[in-house]
């Protein structure tokens, strides 16, 4: 090859075509479906929550998106139905996540719907699962002497506890909750909706 | 439904119609080339003898002395802030690496929780050092295999300090908890403007150096380096415009950038180098020249297309992953070519292996590109894929490519040009040696570590059987030791920085073997 301007143009044209197949054609198919029926948008706390999620950093560590029964027991572990496309019509960013070091969150707000449960769990995840290697938020909580009206106060094990104080959490803290008990997608969905039906022992659908 | 299923097709055949036409090119003799031009990165008396600035041997030669000082400055700038930020992003991954096995340890602020330090670990060495160093080294390159100095050098400098900058502005931002949110992309994307001027500022350097040359054939790192430095500002501003894709869209956008940050533009910087260095040092051409022009188009062909496996079994048409999982098959072929190309030329020299350290960073990255090339092709197949999706297998897949493929490129490279750059010796041998076992040896234990762990939490993850615990309970000694195996490359990297801030400061200018060239 001795020419500089068509190597360019060749190089670029085949990005271009890759751009088709891989943005520009699922984008068009993706954007023709609507949002899921059951599906409904987040409220203002939520996405402050879903705004915490993923400056903290969340996503590298849990997925959001449950596999088919075909391929993996997620459903046996509460994660819920396999997620179409029309699962995540109001997500941006996107938080599907590619690590499971815990486990997958698009349900959540299903399998754990206690908010003292996640309020715990964030502020000191060992007091809840003792195996668990998920970070601890203290910073998101607050240690006062007292709780004032309104103030929303963590239960802790025995072990856990400070004396002469309780832990009160943070509007952020609230925030992230809420956002998590939202993660709710067991609303039913068609069969023929768009997800990757590769592993499907009946055969592809589309 | 049937208008995108054929998306597939066309692909494939559209895939097929390039390879064909490639093979006719070859065939028919279109390109005209072979091992004389091969030949273009020697001048006279070079060819048949070691060159290796680390052993002393010092051929001298004008014109490419005065090609050398045309890049010296802005190299060193890159160079130079490439090998801190490694020093930097290191001890952040050391930092995330130890808080997933203690993880009560530094959790009193949000800017020291591990979602954030994993990346500023990640952003640091993808933008910061590899990127740097990647392209410090083609700024390099590309002048000497051109035969001719650097045209517009300040463009290159300009694109440092303004790359620089947005990197150090997004990293802050990153910390304080300003991001994007998604993964390769987690620098907002005002901030992100920066990085595209700073990176296309680095492109016109090049370019108008490839339409001035005084050699008529390009050679092949030239074609890595010119596609790769026109492929990256693209992507990177497609990927970062705001407000177009919402949702499942925006994970194939995410998956189309971040796969293509590591194919079609690390890739690409890597084999461009070693494609310069190994027959450079080693004194012969490439084992097949012409064969080299099927393993850059079709690593355009394919690469380009794998982003998708990332999504395998995810909420995305089913189509779409197929052709991802196809292409990153195909990626075979290109691997292949190369991985003939260039370990045939080392297998056959293995006395220069031995004679010359940068050569031993360099061709072992170049098998670690194959090796990895060859492990991201299985893993895309989705019965592999079931396993070690989500586990940390895939993370040490990633380090296979970007540190044993890319990085090892890079240091071997930086051993190379800095003698040539700053016309002294390398003080302390002795740290070059050390640093490449530090490396060696932390990423082997590293490697292993996460690919074991990985694959048995993956086993226990699908087993309905057991717990999600167990999968958590039986990776911690994995993860333990790949900390163990981060520090000692971390270590690796200090002692580089030691020798690069060394040869700067410490050497006196021809303390060895007389003047370097």
């Amino acid at each position: 090859m001795n020419r500089s301007l068509p190597l360019v143009i060749l190089a670029m044209a085949i990005l271009a075509f890759a751009t088709v197949m891989l943005v520009v054609a699922p984008k068009v198919q993706i954007g023709r479906e609507p949002a899921a029926a059951g599906l409904k948008p987040y409220t203002t706390e939520q996405l402050r929550g879903r705004a915490l999620y993923s400056s903290l950093g969340c996503v590298y560590c849990h997925s959001q998106q449950p596999r088919a029964p075909d391929q993996a027991p997620d459903a046996e572990r509460g994660w819920g139905r396999a997620s179409i496309a029309a699962d995540y019509a109001y997500d941006s960013p996107h938080l599907m996540g590619t690590m499971r070091t815990g486990p997958d969150l698009l349900n959540v707000g299903a399998r754990l719907p206690s908010a003292s449960w996640q309020l715990t769990h964030l502020y000191q995840p060992r007091a809840v699962s003792a195996w668990s290697i998920m970070p601890a938020y203290p910073f998101l909580f607050e240690v006062k002497d007292r709780a004032s009206p309104g103030d929303r106060v963590v239960w802790l094990p025995e072990d856990r506890r400070i004396p002469g104080k309780v832990v009160v959490a943070k509007p952020e803290a609230r925030d992230l909750v809420a956002y998590l008990l939202s993660l709710d997608r067991t609303y039913p969905v068609p069969r023929s909706a768009i997800r990757d039906d590769g592993y499907s022992r009946g055969g592809a659908t589309q | 439904m049937l208008t995108i299923g054929l998306f597939l097709a066309i692909s494939f055949l559209v895939s097929l119609a390039g390879l064909a036409a490639l093979i006719w090119a070859v065939s028919t003799d279109q390109f005209s080339f072979g091992q004389k031009q091969a030949r273009v990165i020697f001048h006279e008396g070079e060819e048949g003898r070691l060159d290796d600035p680390t052993a002393g041997s010092a051929p001298t030669d004008t014109e490419r002395a005065a090609i050398d000082a045309s890049t010296a400055w802005p190299v060193s700038l890159f160079l130079g802030v490439a090998v801190l930020w490694l020093v930097l992003g290191s001890l952040f991954g050391l930092v995330a690496s130890l808080k997933l096995h203690l993880p009560d340890w530094l959790d009193g602020s949000a800017v020291l929780t591990f979602g954030r330090i994993r990346t500023l670990h990640l952003t640091l060495v993808i933008y910061g050092w590899l990127s740097l160093a990647g392209i410090g080294t083609a700024t390099w390159i590309v002048p000497r295999i051109f035969h001719t100095p650097l045209r517009s050098p300040r463009f290159a400098t300009w694109g440092a300090i303004i790359w620089n900058a947005g990197l150090t502005a997004g990293c802050i931002a990153i910390a304080s908890g300003w991001t994007d949110g998604e993964e390769w992309l987690e620098i907002p994307w005002q901030i992100d403007t920066l990085l595209a001027i700073g990176g296309g500022l680095a492109v016109v350097p090049l370019l108008r150096t490839a339409f001035a040359r005084s050699v008529e054939h390009i050679y092949v790192s030239g074609w890595y380096f010119l596609a790769a430095l026109c492929w990256f500002p693209a992507l990177f501003i497609v990927a970062n415009i705001p407000g177009i894709f919402v949702g499942a869209e925006q994970a194939t956008v995410n998956w189309w950038f971040a796969h293509n940050v590591l194919g079609l533009w690390l890739t690409p910087l890597g084999l461009g180098a070693a494609y310069y260095f190994i027959p450079k040092i080693i004194g012969k051409p490439v084992y097949s020249y012409s064969l080299s022009l099927i393993g850059f188009w079709a690593l355009a062909l394919f690469y380009s297309q794998v982003g998708i496996h990332h999504l395998i079994g995810g909420p995305v048409p089913t189509w779409v992953v197929t052709l991802s999982i196809v292409q990153s098959v195909m990626m075979f072929v290109p691997v292949l070519a190369v991985a003939i190309n260039q370990h045939v030329v080392v297998a056959r020299n293995l006395w220069a292996f031995k004679a010359s350290l940068p050569l031993r960073f360099i061709s072992l990255g170049a098998i670690m590109y194959t090796l990895a090339s060859f492990e991201g092709s299985l893993e895309a197949l989705r019965s592999i894929n079931t396993v070690t999706h989500f586990t940390q297998f895939t993370i040490g897949h990633a380090h296979l490519g970007a540190y044993g493929f890319a990085s090892f490129i890079m240091f071997g490279s930086i051993y190379y040009m800095l003698p040539r750059i700053t016309g002294r010796l390398w003080p302390w041998p002795g740290l070059i040696t050390a640093h490449f076992w530090c490396v060696v040896v932390g990423f082997v234990i590293y490697f292993i570590a996460l690919s074991v762990g990985g694959w048995l939490q993956g086993v226990a993850m699908l087993d309905a059987g057991r717990p999600f615990a167990d999968s958590v309970i039986l990776l911690k000694p994995y993860l333990e030791a790949r900390s163990v195996g981060g520090m000692v490359m971390t270590i690796g990297h200090v002692l580089l920085a030691i020798n690069v801030v060394s040869i700067f400061v410490l050497a006196r200018p021809g303390s060895r073997n007389g003047a370097l060239a």
